[in-house]
């Protein structure tokens, strides 16, 4: 299996350096460009929802439908476990 | 120089090749494993990065000190939550590959992926 | 797997409440405070995987039962959905803050700028943290027992 080897490090490598020039010529760390719907967020979240946490307020308020999914994989993922190991006796 | 000030997205494509090496060169199921989860915390460091302002509180009015200016002395709030969601499914999947290896070893006995090729029985 | 020595067993005894206490803090104060339901969550069920690595997984097999944590955590999920479904019912959209414009239990809205906490304020999403809350607790504790309880017979070999 070496030539399989050798022919997977190649496309790592082919990988690696776009990977590597596109995170140089990303945006200077810290001055992001303008962000109008972090502000909007910002500014009303005490009058709409009534929170005093920003980061809650987008999870469970703004963003709501992204929790329930990830719910659903949660409780799906736990189901996936259980029901591998039903019969799994010595 | 421009290129100093990138550290944390160059830690990004580092973790990320660090991982894709251990995906693909390794011999043994459960390093296999732990590079696909090296490949998730450094996307989910990339996430959080990319909201960051220079010299910015966390978006929390709870005893904010004083003198901070409200939209722009703040960290942008949605990276954070999109990174929390991620977390949760990383932790999901890690959770179903790894039960996966331990009836694959009690059926074949053996963790080597060049040696299990039968599909069927 | 096998129970560990004693001093191992009487120092997990009085760090397991103590762990709870922060967790469930950390839960209930999830929007006034950096925390929430999955941050909560994780807290207490890394508390109950250190009692299990304590006593051995025999002994807390036959204590609590499967079925037992799979109905707490059908009862966090229920509880998550009908919350939602409620903003529908009464707000006119799916998810909408219905307490909040009700002036209801957690009604108060906080005075804008740098305020003292309140745990009064926030709308429907402390309860939506509690059943966030409960879900992953549930949903954690019960994939360590399993596979805890189900490598005993990979040991050997």
């Amino acid at each position: 299996m070496d030539k399989r080897t050798i022919i997977s490090l190649l496309a790592l490598v082919v990988v690696a350096v776009f990977l590597a020039m596109s995170m140089i010529m990303l945006h200077q760390f810290g001055e992001p460009e303008r962000m109008p719907m972090d502000d909007y967020i910002i500014t009303n979240t005490q009058s709409e929802t009534g929170t005093n946490n920003g980061v809650t307020a987008v999870v469970f308020d703004y963003r709501g439908f992204d929790t329930l999914g990830e719910a659903t994989i949660l409780f799906a993922a736990v189901a996936g476990v259980v029901a591998l190991f039903r019969g799994f006796k010595k | 120089m421009d290129l100093l000030w990138n550290i944390p997205f160059i830690t990004v494509a580092v973790l990320i090749i660090i991982g894709l090496y251990a995906v693909l060169a390794r011999r043994n199921l459960i390093k296999i494993v732990i590079g696909i989860s090296i490949i998730e915390n450094g996307v989910n460091l990339f996430l959080i990065t990319l909201g960051y302002r220079a010299g910015g509180l966390a978006p929390i009015y709870t005893s904010l000190p004083e003198g901070t200016s409200i939209p722009s002395g703040m960290v942008a709030p949605i990276p954070q939550a999109l990174t929390l969601t991620s977390i949760v499914i990383g932790v999901a999947v890690l959770a179903l590959m790894l039960s996966l290896v331990m009836h694959i070893y009690k059926h074949y006995n053996t963790l080597d992926p060049r040696r299990i090729r039968r599909l069927k029985e | 797997m096998n129970e560990m020595s004693k001093i191992v067993r009487t120092m997990s005894n009085i760090l397991f409440p103590l762990i709870l206490v922060f967790g469930f803090y950390v839960i209930m104060h999830g929007h006034l405070t950096p925390g929430g339901g999955f941050q909560g969550g994780a807290v207490v069920a890394s508390g109950c995987a250190m009692l299990l690595v304590a006593y051995g997984s025999t002994w807390v097999h036959k204590k609590v039962k499967e079925s037992l944590l799979s109905s707490f955590e059908s009862i966090g999920a229920v509880m998550f959905i009908s919350l939602a479904i409620l903003g529908l019912i009464i707000g006119g959209v799916f998810f909408s803050n219905f307490l909040v414009s009700l002036h209801s239990i957690f009604g108060n809205i906080p005075p804008s700028g740098s305020t003292l906490s309140d745990v009064n304020t926030g709308g429907v999403l402390p309860l939506m943290n509690i059943a966030v809350g409960v879900k992953v607790i549930a949903g954690l504790f019960v994939v360590v027992l399993v596979m805890a309880y189900a490598s005993k017979g990979l040991k050997e070999g």
